[in-house]
């Protein structure tokens, strides 16, 4: 019992991580309407940002929030300068352009930060915390920083007019253009958010997988499944998918498929949900008119 | 896409014509260079070519379902990864002689193709791609897994050996090889070609292009669409056999996810829906990189990634449609000239 209450602890640690990276692909997906392949990648980038902002002598905190700016430029300049260039709707072409842009910040990153596997430092004590002994102060630690970022990111899109404008530039982007809402730049916006929440949850994860290029592949992978469970337009839902997930992978690790095959539940949960109920727990169902 | 509409029996204008000829006179001294091709280059050149023509036929392969039906797969790797697998395991553990386990390969391919195929026909644009791309991810951890390590040698991979030119002929290794995948993707191409320009392919496309309209016009969907996954998985488990015949090693790690991107890139600049641009992406994707790693290991995936958005933007038919771009252009140049002078 106790080893199982480890699992799903433990789970819900890793979930907390699979949560803010799925938070970043429905925020894209809010926008745009598209499924960013290059999130992980995006985060993977903005990590090593900070890794060096902190080799340079930088504080824990001072690096963070550089880098949530940087990540934020980073999006903002994605839709700019490529996406919006785009002028076609294929979502092959569109898909190909994702896929490009996660080779290139896979690549770019191992060019200058080269591929050996780094130690990224956190922010939160060594050791548990409040006496118990299931989750590490930097899991807690994690799953609080979510909570705060799915917090600020419902006071915004609810409480503030800039939210509001953005909600309406992805949902009807002529009515938006045609009462002034500058929709080119509420997308720019979206994906300079997802950037930095991507970002956030890279400086989360890196703790625990180390920082080499490749730790998002897996990761994105539970995130996919984790918003495709929460439902891919409904960031609450992200949320809880993303505990989800963690739970479900670990816990179907340990008892079912065994550590080795761990992907193969992802790749499961995404095919399943997509089968039998797109819109996921939360979502609301696509409906397209012939 | 006009040549594949026409149907066969209308008869070709004089101009038409005279270019059918030129075409044809094009691929046989392009099939007579491809043949004298290993008795002038390095048996390790001769090695690398042999990896053009697996890739050709993989790409080929992966432009039917993509390029042609529109059906997004990030995962290719995955079949390739089967087909190099069944080739591999036949041969060690069974001794079935190499030629044998293409077939064995492409079949259970299909077989496969086909099964993943259905559920995928719920799936659209980016969700397609989207469980495409998760089965790539997976496959080198399936292909880890315990279960099946006693026939895959689990992360070790398994090791066959280079089988020597048949009938005595005074041929390496390597020549016999080639020689041997040249025709498995000469007959390879005459089908795809075949099925492309026929019934089927017009199918296909319409079902990519206006999918209501498509089945509005009694187009069995769900039929052409699976039956696009399963024959495109059966394309690349070919190649997959081929080129673990021709590397003699198989291990999961070489089909992890960037095996299915760099197939990606292959179609993309040699040219979506077109069946020479295989050729074009199978130089690409075998040669760039070589060249590539000479300045960084993170090179290769950098240009790969810089000519997926490159090409995207200035030439997203590829370099099979810039030349018939070039070609047209030069074309009608010459007969502005002709009525102008």
């Amino acid at each position: 019992m106790d080893a199982f209450l480890h699992q799903v602890v433990g789970g819900l640690a890793t979930g907390g991580i699979y949560a803010s990276v799925a938070l970043a692909l429905v925020m894209i997906h809010q926008a745009t309407h598209l499924l960013n392949f290059a999130q992980g990648e995006m985060a993977m980038f903005s990590t090593y940002i900070a890794w060096a902002l902190i080799n340079a002598g930088v504080p824990y905190w001072a690096a963070f929030f550089l880098t949530i700016g940087f990540a934020f430029v980073l999006g903002l300049a994605l839709q700019h300068f490529v996406m919006r260039n785009i002028r076609s709707t294929s979502v092959l072409q569109l898909v190909i352009v994702f896929i490009g842009l996660l080779v290139i910040f896979n690549s770019v990153a191992g060019w200058i930060f080269t591929y050996t596997i780094k130690v990224f430092p956190s922010p939160f004590p060594q050791g548990p915390l409040f006496g118990q002994k299931y989750m590490s102060a930097h899991e807690l630690g994690a799953i609080g920083v979510t909570m705060l970022v799915l917090l600020v990111l419902w006071a915004f899109f609810r409480f503030t007019s800039l939210g509001l404008a953005m909600r309406a530039a992805a949902q009807n982007p002529v009515s938006s253009r045609l009462v002034g809402i500058r929709v080119a730049w509420m997308l720019a916006l979206g994906w300079g958010l997802a950037a930095a929440i991507g970002a956030i949850a890279g400086m989360m994860v890196a703790p625990i997988v180390y920082l080499d290029p490749n730790m998002m592949a897996g990761i994105l992978l539970y995130a996919f499944a984790a918003a495709l469970i929460g439902g891919i337009d409904s960031p609450g839902g992200a949320v809880v998918g993303g505990f989800l997930v963690g739970v479900l992978e670990n816990v179907l690790g340990a008892y079912v498929v065994g550590n080795e095959l761990k992907l193969g539940v992802a790749l499961v949960l995404i095919v399943g949900v997509l089968l039998v109920r797109p819109s996921g727990l939360f979502g609301s169902v696509q409906v397209t008119r012939v | 896409m006009s040549a594949v509409a026409r149907a066969a029996d209308t008869p070709l204008s004089p101009a038409a014509a005279s270019r059918r000829r030129l075409q044809w006179i094009g691929l046989a001294v392009v099939l007579v260079a491809a043949c004298a091709l290993p008795f002038l280059v390095s048996n390790y050149r001769t090695f690398q070519f042999t990896l053009v023509l697996v890739y050709a036929i993989a790409l080929l392969g992966l432009n039917i379902l993509t390029g042609y039906n529109g059906q997004i797969s990030l995962g290719h790797g995955a079949f390739y990864a089967i087909g190099a697998y069944v080739a591999a395991i036949l041969m060690d553990r069974f001794g079935v002689p190499y030629w044998a386990t293409v077939p064995v390969a492409g079949a259970l391919c299909l077989a496969v193709g086909f099964l993943f195929g259905l559920p995928a026909l719920r799936l659209e644009g980016h969700y397609l791609a989207l469980a495409t791309f998760a089965l790539g991810v997976t496959m080198p951890q399936l292909l880890k897994h315990k279960t099946l390590e006693q026939w895959t040698g689990g992360v070790q991979g398994i090791v066959i050996v280079k089988p020597d030119a048949p009938f005595g002929l005074k041929l390496s290794p390597d020549q016999w090889l080639y020689l041997f995948t040249l025709a498995i993707t000469v007959v390879m191409f005459v089908i795809g070609w075949n099925l492309i320009r026929g019934r089927v392919g017009r199918a296909l496309v319409a079902i990519r292009d206006q999918p209501i309209a498509a089945s509005a016009m009694g187009i069995d969907t769900a039929r052409y669409k699976s039956l696009a996954f399963g024959v495109s998985a059966m394309y690349t488990g070919v190649a997959g056999s081929l080129g673990a015949i021709a590397i003699q090693f198989v291990a999961p790690d070489s089909f992890a996810i960037g095996l299915s991107i760099a197939l990606l890139t292959g179609i993309v600049i040699g040219g979506l829906a077109s069946i020479p641009g295989a050729i074009f992406g199978a130089f690409f994707i075998q040669f760039i990189p070589n060249v590539a790693d000479q300045i960084s290991k993170a090179a290769p995936w950098a240009i790969y990634g810089i000519f997926l958005i490159g090409f995207m933007f200035l030439m997203p038919m590829g370099i099979n449609g810039a030349i018939r771009l070039g070609w047209a252009r030069f074309r009608h140049r010459k007969s502005a000239q002709r009525e102008g002078g």
